[in-house]
């Protein structure tokens, strides 16, 4: 058992308040003493509930105790709930969005709401309208995102479990800048009802958490059909998965624009998995160096469209208040969608997204999952990108295409730089299989440690 | 220079009386509820709320666009319409563009025409806004209540040639959508809503011109769409024998009724330049029927007798005229209530439909009561016949110019002593009894 309480799994923390070995109090109290510590450091917070009385948790239910961090763009009732965006700065929700529901129905316990890209446009968290969030491992630089303050709040043992939102990496790229386990679910696993649209063809909730196992947990309490979201769907039954798997390893994921140090220790760890009696294939996707330019053409027209509603009339402030990152690409989407282009993008778009989803379909006919690196770099300094656009939105150029495909992705701690910055594994499996990424995953965390280092702040 | 053609097309508005709003569990029928006690995140356009679509909407829609012979596409969707209003919560309208759920169907006027229905599809209402002075200030206030109510968008090709043709299809729709119980359709409550669209053609010589399309707007009864169109006429002619403006693209203008002035005015100019941004509702995934789903659906339609149907019905069944079946069948509740009493038929349907049709019985009978009334009536006049023969003798002397008349070939002087005898006579007694009465 970690020395402290806040650095425990999820799973050993709902085991030791079961067992009494600690109170929730107690644990409640180890992790407000960290946030307490750290959050000057690397700002993973944009609102911290009730940091003064420390929680005697009442409530039963299989996460009794489960203090987690909640991304901004979900709904919390009786929580401000801001976006990370300065218009909705004084929002304050009267519903709950049904991810967050549902883990607080099991006893889970809020601990706050984490900082993120505006609206979750982003892959640093520097178009946050409160300021960015820090790297745990190198505070110089970011955290990834747009879910960087869930995915640097677990690293940093602020909370045992985060939620973020992967509209297009926004998961499981933070939780590879930042060290951790981040799942994207399959696209309709996960309700949406409450989370605030970024790009409603795309976004899935999911969890960011310390281990594989953690992941699962939450995972299987969020999923399932809600009647409240319309593309949400009733998850199959668990299959059984065997025992040794084919791993796809797409030529595309390991080209020239990813760097030398991440394509080594991706390698590295797929000869990990070879080891364990699975068999590695090169495969191709070849529509890869499409997927880029196919998202931001429909994610930015569906944004435009879900952006409408911060009209200035309602949610206390007006349209200046928009974040460079949020009106370029209301701008953009508007565009895209004007009658006279319409057709010349979003629908040639919508199209190609089809051929970008049968790469991967055509894909798992011939492996069982794929595997891959989540960001072409390791994470990226402060600054670095944030004037260059277009180069921040390659930095999605792996994790896109899930999106596209709608299919589950799991990220996974797999190695450090020469400088110590962490480098991401990522899995990729066919609609509706994540028993598959967690089964391959928990394998590869029980050979590997690096899940368990922690940074030193 | 002379109209040679009238060319009216109609989008017809009819808000649909589900239980619920059309994307949430929010009760449907807002007339004269407090302001904003029916709402929730979703049709307040709350962050993060998404929108559910009502089964049944969809279904009475499909239901409507059978019935007005309608096809079925196999694949329906919903859209979003972009555009900013205030009573629009979340910037954009959910409705239909591409994929409606019914196309080409049509409806039938009395003089057998056809008026091709392009399309019927779905959307939601938006909410309503109320310009108020409170504490002496003037605001405009939102009320959600309406905000997500179904409504069904039926529109028709521009075959319409004039007013009354325009009013004849709206209460023929009216009709159909009452008979089919889906909806109140009430033009005065606004659950049933028009805007005629209209242009004219205009003969010069041995040339032709189209004046401008105009929209109307702000029409809440069906004396207001014809009032409004007729206006709309003239106007269009006159404005076109002075200004000589021809329909063009970017020119069609929106107007308003006003009835307190009996004139129609102006509202925007320039409608086509609206760019709604048109793409498909990603929170609804697309609806596919399969064969059977659309069979089921055409099942379910044949079980409603539809107006005409029954109208047809009633003219072969009890050889009734097409005056007396137009009465009968206007509402589904006076035809059933004429049928019931012919089921318990013991004094003949001719008689139980002129009962009916003058409204000679008094009010909130029972079928059963009905005939008893009849019957009664017929004693009543059969245990008088002395006395009507009698008072028709009196008159009769009291005015010879009726028979004169009758002989002259003025069968329409009777008329007088019918009236006559009814009047002095309080009881029921039917017209054919008085004729038979007068000594020809």
């Amino acid at each position: 058992m970690a020395d402290k309480l806040n650095q425990l799994t999820l799973k050993q923390a709902v085991e030791g308040l079961k067992e009494k070995k600690f109170s929730s109090a107690e644990l409640h109290q180890s992790i407000i003493k960290r946030i307490n510590e750290v959050e000057g450091k690397i700002f993973s917070f944009v609102e911290i509930v009730d940091k003064e009385n420390p929680k005697q948790i009442e409530k039963e239910g299989i996460l009794k105790g489960a203090f987690f961090a909640v991304k901004d763009v979900l709904s919390t009732k009786d929580i401000r709930s801001t976006a990370s965006s300065k218009i909705l700065a004084n929002y304050v929700p009267v519903y709950e969005a049904t991810v967050v529901k549902k883990l607080t129905d099991h006893g889970a316990e809020i601990i706050g709401k984490t900082n993120c890209d505006a609206f979750a446009f982003g892959a640093s968290t520097e178009n946050s309208g409160f300021g960015p969030t820090k790297n745990p491992w190198n505070t110089t630089k970011v955290p990834g995102g747009s879910s960087g303050g869930s995915a640097a709040a677990v690293a940093a043992d602020e909370c045992l479990f985060s939620l973020g939102t992967d509209t297009g990496g926004s998961i499981r790229q933070p939780a590879s800048f930042c060290s951790v386990t981040g799942l994207k679910p399959t696209f309709g696993a996960c309700s949406r009802f409450g989370l605030l649209a970024m790009a409603s063809s795309f976004d899935c909730p999911g969890p960011i958490g310390k281990t594989v196992e953690d992941c699962e947990i939450v995972f299987d309490i969020i999923k399932g059909k809600d009647e409240k979201d319309a593309t949400s769907v009733f998850y199959p039954k668990k299959k059984q998965v065997k025992k040794n798997l084919v791993i796809g390893l797409p030529k595309e994921f390991f080209g020239g624009g990813v760097e030398n140090e991440v394509k080594n220790l991706v390698s590295q760890a797929a000869k990990i998995l070879e080891k364990e009696g699975h068999r590695l294939v090169e495969i191709s996707l070849p529509n890869t160096s499409l997927a880029i330019s196919v998202y931001y053409i429909l994610v930015p027209s569906e944004i435009s469209s879900n952006m409408a509603r911060y009209d200035g009339i309602r949610f206390g402030s007006n349209r200046e208040s928009f974040e460079n990152e949020v009106k370029r690409r209301i701008m953009l989407g508007t565009y895209t969608l004007e009658s006279g282009y319409f057709d010349q993008y979003y629908l040639k778009a919508a199209k190609v997204r089809n051929l970008v989803k049968a790469d991967y379909l055509n894909a798992f006919e011939k492996v069982d999952l794929i595997l891959g690196p989540v960001s072409p770099t390791p994470p990226f300094g402060i600054g670095e990108l944030i004037n260059n656009p277009l180069k921040m939105y390659l930095s999605d150029v792996l994790t896109v295409g899930a999106n596209l495909a709608g299919i589950p992705g799991l990220s996974i701690p797999c190695g450090f730089t020469h400088d110590n910055l962490p480098v991401g594994l990522q899995l990729l499996s066919p609609h509706f299989s994540e028993e598959i990424l967690f089964d391959i995953g928990r394998q590869f965390q029980q050979i590997t440690d690096w899940h368990k280092r922690k940074p030193k702040l | 220079m002379e109209i040679t053609k009238i060319i009216i097309g109609l989008e017809v508005h009819i808000e649909l009386k589900t239980k619920s709003k059309m994307f949430c569990g929010c009760p449907a029928g807002h007339f004269a509820k407090q302001p904003n006690t029916q709402t929730c995140p979703v049709c307040l356009g709350l962050p993060g709320a998404l929108p559910v679509p009502n089964k049944k909407a969809i279904e009475w829609t499909i239901l409507l666009g059978l019935s007005l012979g309608g096809e079925i596409p196999k694949l329906s969707q919903f859209d979003r319409k972009n555009y900013f209003y205030p009573d629009l919560p979340k910037g954009y309208q959910i409705s239909q563009y591409k994929n409606p759920f019914s196309i080409n169907g049509s409806l039938c006027l009395d003089n057998d025409k056809k008026i091709k229905i392009k399309r019927v599809h779905l959307e939601e209402d938006t909410a309503k806004l109320l310009h108020e002075t409170v504490n002496g200030e003037k605001v405009s206030l939102i009320d959600f209540n309406r905000s997500g109510v179904p409504l069904v968008e039926i529109v028709s090709e521009p075959d319409l040639n004039s007013s009354d043709e325009a009013k004849e299809y709206l209460e023929k729709l009216q009709q159909l959508v009452r008979y089919l119980g889906i909806s109140d359709a009430d033009m005065e409550k606004g659950s049933m809503r028009c805007e005629p669209n209209i242009n004219l053609e205009i003969n010069e010589g041995d040339k032709s011109f189209f004046t401008p399309i105009v929209e109307l707007k702000n029409i809440n009864s069906f004396r207001f769409v014809k009032k409004a169109i007729d206006y709309e006429i003239h106007r269009q002619f006159e404005e076109f024998r002075e200004k000589r403006i021809e329909k063009a693209t970017g020119n069609k203008q929106t107007r308003g009724w006003d009835e307190a002035k009996q004139i129609t005015f102006l509202q925007r100019e320039k409608e086509e330049a609206n760019d709604y941004r048109y793409f498909p509702e990603p929170d609804i995934p697309p609806i596919e029927w399969s064969d059977e789903e659309i069979l089921n659906f055409k099942f379910q339609i044949s079980s409603y007798e539809l107006p005409w149907t029954k109208k047809q019905r009633f003219v072969d069944q009890y050889g009734l005229s097409d005056y007396q079946t137009n009465i009968l069948t206007e509402d589904r509740k006076t035809a059933d209530f004429f049928e019931e009493c012919v089921r318990l038929d013991k004094v003949g349907v001719i008689e139980i439909a002129n009962v009916i049709i003058n409204k000679r019985s008094p009010e909130g009978l029972s079928p059963d009561q009905l005939i008893g009334f009849i019957s009664a009536s017929k004693t009543t006049s059969w245990n008088s016949e002395k006395e009507i023969e009698k008072l028709i003798e009196k008159l009769l002397k009291e005015h010879p110019e009726v028979i004169e008349g009758y002989k002259k070939g003025k069968p329409q002087a009777l008329g007088m002593i019918i009236g006559l005898v009814k009047k002095d006579k309080n009881v029921l007694v039917s017209i054919d009894d008085i004729i038979k009465k007068i000594p020809l």
